[in-house]
């Protein structure tokens, strides 16, 4: 009770005398707190305004699905049946009650294993051969045209092929992920190391860098925002490749689970995993362009 | 008799398709160590060109450049340029930067303590030491051509190549950044070929002004020699009946005999 009736006094006082030092000292103790909380408040209000508008949309979304899905003969289960029917998927991700019956969260995880090894693939290939393909005219001209058509096809039409290659589910899981994620690494990497700037060409040869110093200190990071920009279309496509391949070849990841809980007509279930899909995408999504944000802070900005 | 740079009988066509375009014709000029030479003339007169084929960034159709007694036909820090838009990289501290060309440059000769202090003695120079580990977008524009100048300067090079370097400068800064170079060049020493299109720089800063004419087929049109003393004031020049002289040869060179075309 003693806080709000002191504050007045303190605030009041703080503007006659903001910087000096002496009367700052005086009041070390009152004046610390009202600052602390003025940046506490600052701080809340922020983290508010970024959080409050998303809970609102979301309970007012949530509140027109209920409304919608509650009259009898809906054909999709209301947030409070998936709440009802789902509850120990969604309140506990990481349990194991058998071989086949496990957490969301270890799903996830065994599906982010795939992605991590199929985007890893795809993300050192594509940086390696968009390099190079950047650095040729001709490698260009050949080349651009028939990743272009390349990149169009869906992950899902290179699984067959896949299957026939690999004949095992596991690898043919990661090629699609490769498959799928390389293109865009492949080919804003060769523009990004095609629009190195004249300025940073001429400075490395009037230094008369070598090749090696030229690629490592000029090429790599003066392309650095492409090859993210790369990157990150890559993850993202890659998260939307794991899903799909994962319902055709089994296994154990959050893919088959949909196809599964489909199968055994549990739709409750399917309306937890597209939440947490959608959940870790936009996580990968956000680690992606936060790496790119660290590595390329100063590259943009001349 | 022996030149220190001799840029002998260089001409420069440039060929698109079937058309080609003859920028400089004959162009001859030699250039002794320690002078201070300008370059000026319209702009698309080919001065640009000119001082990439003695960097060279660009070759030369025919004739070359010799320096020292050695023809120079690829680019080399023994002719450090500093460029109009500063060139610095962006993702580089401004120490780093500058280090970057002293390690390329001496990274045999010297240990690293040293090209440390070399590094830290050429931003000295130029009274950037406070901002060493600022990135070159913290920095203001005479700030990154100063920080050009020092990378410049620190490889030490034969003849330095300054291409237009305060012509994105506003005029306060243009002429802090003047008197620094003029300061420099008299304390160092250096052979300086610049580039410009500001009558009044030519004449603060050279002992010879070479005029070109206008292109295409632009050649030298006129050389003046700029015969005040140094260390020249800046404002004391004003007023000297010598500094008028040579502005009123290089503006009546500039605006009556090769007034510029107004071309495409």
């Amino acid at each position: 009770m003693n806080m709000p009736a002191a504050k007045p006094d303190i605030s009041a006082s703080i503007p006659s005398s903001p910087t000096s030092p002496p009367a700052a000292k005086i009041v070390t103790m009152p004046r610390k707190q009202t600052a602390m909380n003025a940046r506490v408040s600052a701080t809340l209000g922020k983290i508010a305004a970024a959080v409050l508008p998303p809970l609102v949309m979301t309970a007012l979304l949530l509140t027109a699905w209920q409304l919608l899905c509650m009259r009898s003969g809906a054909t999709l289960p209301p947030p409070s049946k998936i709440w009802t029917e789902a509850r120990d998927l969604i309140v506990n991700p990481f349990f194991v009650a058998g071989p086949q019956d496990i957490g969301l969260g270890w799903r996830v995880l065994i599906s982010l294993q795939r992605v991590a090894i199929g985007y890893g693939f795809a993300a050192l290939f594509g940086i390696a051969l968009g390099t190079l393909i950047g650095q040729s005219v001709w490698a260009m001209r050949g080349l651009d045209p028939i990743f272009q058509v390349l990149r169009t096809i869906s992950p899902l039409a290179w699984l067959p092929i896949s299957l026939a290659a690999f004949r095992d589910s596991q690898p043919s899981a990661i090629f699609v992920i490769f498959i799928t994620s390389v293109w865009p690494i492949i080919i804003n990497t060769a523009v990004g190391i095609r629009n190195i700037p004249q300025d940073y060409r001429n400075v490395a040869a009037v230094l008369r860098l070598n090749h090696f110093e030229f690629f490592w200190k000029i090429m790599i990071p003066s392309a650095a925002p492409y090859i993210f920009t790369g990157l990150r279309i890559g993850i993202g496509l890659s998260w939307l490749a794991i899903v799909a391949a994962e319902m055709l070849t089994g296994g154990v990841g959050i893919g088959f689970f949909i196809w599964d809980a489909w199968n055994s007509s549990r739709l409750p279930d399917i309306f937890v995993a597209l939440a947490y899909i959608g959940i870790v995408g936009f996580v990968l999504d956000r680690i992606v362009a936060g790496v790119a944000s660290i590595v390329t802070r100063g590259t943009s900005a001349n | 008799m022996t030149h220190y740079c001799k840029i002998d009988h260089v001409d420069k066509v440039f060929t698109r398709g079937s058309t080609s375009t003859c920028v400089l014709k004959e162009i001859t000029l030699d250039i002794e160590k320690g002078e201070y030479v300008s370059i000026i003339g319209h702009s698309g007169c080919g001065k640009s060109t000119l001082l990439n084929i003695v960097a060279g960034l660009t070759r030369a159709t025919i004739g070359g450049i010799i320096l020292e007694g050695h023809e120079v036909n690829e680019p080399g820090p023994d002719r450090a340029v500093v460029f109009q838009n500063h060139s610095l990289l962006p993702w580089l501290t401004v120490y780093d930067n500058v280090r970057l060309a002293v390690d390329k440059v001496f990274g045999r000769s010297k240990s690293r303590a040293e090209r440390d202090a070399w590094t830290l003695h050429n931003l000295n120079l130029v009274q950037m030491t406070h901002a060493k580990d600022k990135r070159p977008s913290e920095i203001s524009g005479g700030m990154k051509q100063r920080v050009g100048l020092a990378r410049a300067l620190a490889m030490e090079p034969k003849i330095l190549l300054l291409d237009e370097p305060f012509g994105a400068l506003d005029a306060l800064t243009r002429a802090h950044l003047q008197d620094t170079v003029m300061g420099l060049h008299q304390k160092l020493g250096n052979t300086v070929m610049m580039i410009t299109h500001d009558v009044d720089e030519a004449v603060l800063l050279s002992d010879r002004i070479i005029m070109m004419t206008n292109g295409p087929a632009a050649r030298i049109g006129e050389i003046l020699s700029v015969p005040i003393a140094r260390p020249r004031k800046r404002l004391e020049l004003v007023t000297d009946p010598t500094f008028l002289k040579c502005r009123q040869r290089v503006l009546e060179f500039l605006y009556e005999r090769h007034r510029f075309v107004e071309a495409a």
